[in-house]
């Protein structure tokens, strides 16, 4: 890639923090409705990370209700992100965690992430 | 008319004020400088010749370092040239930027597109090529009957074939402008652009706004 290429690169976001898949996180966007703008979050759980510098992204996945899976996929580096917030992190021994769209209620639950791992 | 030579560089994205995420070509565009103008007294058409990326002067011959020399510009190693109107000429010598582009704007853009050698009908024209099942064993990507029979006893000239594809002169119109960077001389266009990276292209106002 070339130099003045490589200067477009979009800036990272300061206000999210280190993510992995399987953490739950509340993700704060911002909504523009005609001239006002207003913040709405999304909480779930981390289901993959991509790599890939401006294009690098994040699936997280939610319950709404009557239990349908609501999945959302954010650029992390879109400015539309006001701020992003780990509320717990989990044990997970695999990068992509699609097995979660196949299970439900107590069984689409992740081992709590302690201190040994 | 606004005109401009540039150097495709290659894609990236950029966000919009709404926040979506949009594909851009970025192009290094000038600056460039008007070696020549010239009057329908002259030449008999009104245009102004310009000039881009500077280089060794060792690598242009003697003829195109005078030709530069007469607008007292440094060896230029490429010379397009781009119509006008009479009244709105410049001088040669004068230095036009990127900044006569705004963001929002339509452009044109020409390029010669990558080459892609001889390639059968279904790349070349998107031929649907033959049946893949029944018994067709040679006639998968074939063509297909190219004409009638002993009426009209030929084949019509112009008929589309397998032949050499790509490495054209190509013209995307209608492209916006998503990004200039007067600073860095960097132009993006929303969408892609014909040619490799590297490649020179002419960006110009575009003809149908």
């Amino acid at each position: 890639m070339s130099e003045k290429l490589q200067s477009l690169e979009l800036p990272v976001n300061k206000n999210i923090p280190a993510l992995n898949p399987g953490d739950t996180v509340s993700v704060h966007v911002k909504i523009k409705e005609g001239d006002k703008s207003r913040i709405q979050e999304f909480r779930g759980t981390i289901i993959r990370m991509r790599k890939g510098g401006s294009q690098a992204n994040f699936t997280v996945r939610r319950i709404a209700s009557h239990g349908i899976g609501v999945e959302r996929t954010f650029p992390l580096r879109s400015p539309s992100l006001e701020k992003v917030v780990v509320q717990k992190g989990a044990k997970v021994r695999r990068a992509q965690l699609y097995f979660l769209r196949d299970l439900k209620g107590k069984r689409a639950r992740l081992h709590e992430k302690s201190d040994n791992g | 008319m606004k005109g401009l030579i540039g150097k495709k560089l290659g894609m990236a994205q950029i966000f919009d004020d709404a926040g979506r995420m949009i594909p851009v070509t970025i192009i290094e565009a000038g600056p460039c400088f008007v070696a020549q103008v010239r009057t329908k007294e002259k030449e008999g058409y009104s245009a102004v010749q310009l000039g881009f990326a500077e280089g060794k002067s060792k690598r242009l011959t003697a003829g195109q370092l005078g030709h530069l020399q007469k607008a007292s510009l440094p060896p230029l190693r490429y010379l397009r040239e781009f119509r006008i109107d009479a009244d709105q000429a410049p001088k040669p010598g004068d230095k036009i930027s990127v900044d006569i582009f705004t963001t929002g704007e339509k452009v044109d853009i020409v390029g010669e597109s990558k080459g892609k050698g001889f390639q059968g009908g279904m790349k070349r024209h998107g031929f649907g090529g033959g049946p893949m099942t029944h018994g067709a064993s040679d006639r998968q990507r074939s063509p297909g009957s190219i004409g009638s029979t002993t009426t009209p006893g030929r084949v019509y000239r112009g008929k589309r074939m397998a032949g050499h594809m790509g490495a054209a002169r190509i013209t995307s119109s209608g492209l916006r402008v998503a990004l200039v960077d007067a600073e860095r001389n960097l132009l993006g266009v929303a969408g892609s652009v014909p040619g490799s990276k590297g490649s020179i292209v002419i960006i110009r106002e575009a003809r149908k706004q």
